[in-house]
């Protein structure tokens, strides 16, 4: 039983955030604290490479709830203080502005940071990531000046800013380390299909490419050298290398890690009045059958409103149909599933047209989808996937098949029991 | 009446909404976005709609009780 005379939570993205309101939604009536390293108020970071960096929207689009969302919802907000230390015997946290807090059920909900470049010259004037607003207005300040762009690692962030700078007129020099561009989220025909549109628009890709040093005058990037000894002038360098768990204060507490803070299937840490949700833990995936830390907005809010319906006392597994979208430019990648490979891939749409999904199975079971440009592809995925109705191959890949029928017919009939 | 209002600029075509209110909130088949189909939310489609406004990841779903 989860003690439930108050609840504090560490982090406020997008788990952190969700896990209060949820705890709120569903009738907690303790006290609800929200630890916000940050000192801006909560704020949603997936547009901060996307429609924030374009200009399309501006920082009052990303904050999660107004100033009087949290007064309303009986919620404090801690924005700027971070929780430093956990005391797990005396269930208190040790606060950065020096106070200690006690709680009932504390929230890991600490996210990532990103994967830092370690090489010469890392830490020069023109060499940034893409982590926080203040980064995002730095980063859109400096590729109005800038003259030569690199970008280094060619995942979702890296590409997504990618496709911003294009749009701002630049041509980047992309290094990725990997043989192939969005090489752990996406399937082969889809990292096909980006590297030929991004180079059809000027983006020099070096594959399988390090990075070796950054070359620098008086404290500014001029150039980078690549492990191959090419040399790019740069006057903006992008790193966009991953990211890493934010683990410090579990590990700190003796909780156990394993890529992040391991949690059984109700998100419960080794220790029972802890909980960790979102980017930061590794949990037990039914639907890709082993421990999986996700990144991702779906995975976040779903496990924000599982963690709290333990605490309210209706616990249950976390079972949730993982998600992703990525914009691309004015293309949409969505990614429903798990792959963690498939010994068939089935195409449907145009891939050269670039509307197209590829379908991933293995051992003859739909394990995920990759859509470039075909939503209903991928609700259809998601339908189908969630309610474990069977698609084959042959199904799949005819494009006389109607799919969303088929998806909402199952669907209907997996909700009515049928 | 519970009144609905949907932000198609901050929509990224997630299709949580049509999930939770498909009597409400559909979606454009070319990019996935949502689109609302009635602005007033009658009583007994009211928990579905305040399930739809919960779940979009871009939170491009507000509510207004009249």
């Amino acid at each position: 039983m989860v003690d439930t005379a108050s609840v504090v939570i560490v982090g406020a993205g997008h788990s952190g955030f969700q896990t209060a309101k949820s705890l709120r939604d569903s009738g907690f009536t303790g006290p609800v604290t929200v630890l916000n390293g940050d000192a801006e108020a909560p704020y949603q970071r997936p547009p901060l490479s996307k429609a924030y960096l374009t200009g399309k929207s501006g920082f009052d689009d990303l904050r999660f709830a107004a100033q009087e969302f949290y007064a309303r919802m009986d919620i404090t907000l801690r924005n700027g203080v971070r929780a430093e230390t956990i005391n797990p015997a005396g269930r208190t946290l040790g606060l950065s502005d020096g106070t200690i807090l006690p709680y009932g059920h504390l929230v890991l909900a600490t996210g990532t940071k990103p994967r830092e470049l370690t090489v010469p010259g890392s830490d020069a004037d023109g060499v940034v990531g893409l982590r926080s607003v203040a980064d995002a207005d730095d980063i859109a300040a400096r590729l109005e000046t800038s003259r030569n762009v690199v970008v280094i690692g060619a995942g979702f962030i890296g590409l997504e800013f990618v496709s911003v700078a294009v749009a701002k007129g630049h041509t980047p020099v992309v290094l990725e380390f990997a043989p192939r561009i969005l090489g752990r989220a996406a399937s082969e025909p889809v990292s096909e299909y980006f590297l030929s549109h991004y180079r059809q628009q000027g983006v020099d890709f070096r594959l399988g490419t390090a990075v070796e040093r950054i070359e620098t005058i008086d404290g500014k990037a001029v150039a980078v050298v690549d492990s191959k000894g090419t040399r790019h002038p740069a006057d903006l360098v992008v790193v966009g290398i991953g990211v890493l768990p934010e683990t410090s204060l579990a590990e700190q507490a003796g909780l156990t890690i394993d890529n992040g803070i391991f949690v059984d299937e109700f998100l419960g840490t080794s220790d029972p009045h802890i909980s960790a949700v979102g980017d930061c833990c590794s949990y037990p995936s039914t639907t890709a059958g082993r421990v999986v830390r996700l990144e991702s907005v779906q995975n976040a809010t779903d496990h924000g409103r599982c963690v709290a319906a333990k605490i309210v006392g209706t616990p249950r597994p976390y079972m949730e149909l993982p998600w992703f979208w990525s914009d691309q430019g004015t293309k949409k990648l969505q990614i429903a599933g798990l792959n963690f490979g498939s010994d068939q891939q089935v195409i449907r749409g145009d891939l050269g047209g670039g509307k197209f999904s590829v379908f991933m199975y293995n051992d003859g079971e739909l394990v995920a989808v990759d859509s470039v440009d075909r939503p209903m592809d991928h609700m259809s995925a998601r339908r189908l996937m969630a309610a474990k109705v069977p698609l084959s191959p042959q199904d799949a890949g005819d494009p006389d098949f109607d799919l969303k029928a088929f998806a909402l017919k199952a669907r209907t009939a997996a909700a009515t029991g049928a | 009446m519970l009144k609905v209002k949907l932000d198609q600029d901050k929509c990224v075509s997630g299709g949580q909404c049509v999930f939770a209110a498909p009597e409400v909130f559909d979606q454009r088949d070319e990019d996935g976005v949502a689109v609302l189909l009635r602005e007033d939310v009658p009583a007994e489609l009211v928990d579905g709609v305040r399930e739809a406004a919960d779940i979009c990841p871009a939170l491009a779903i507000t509510l207004q009780e009249n």
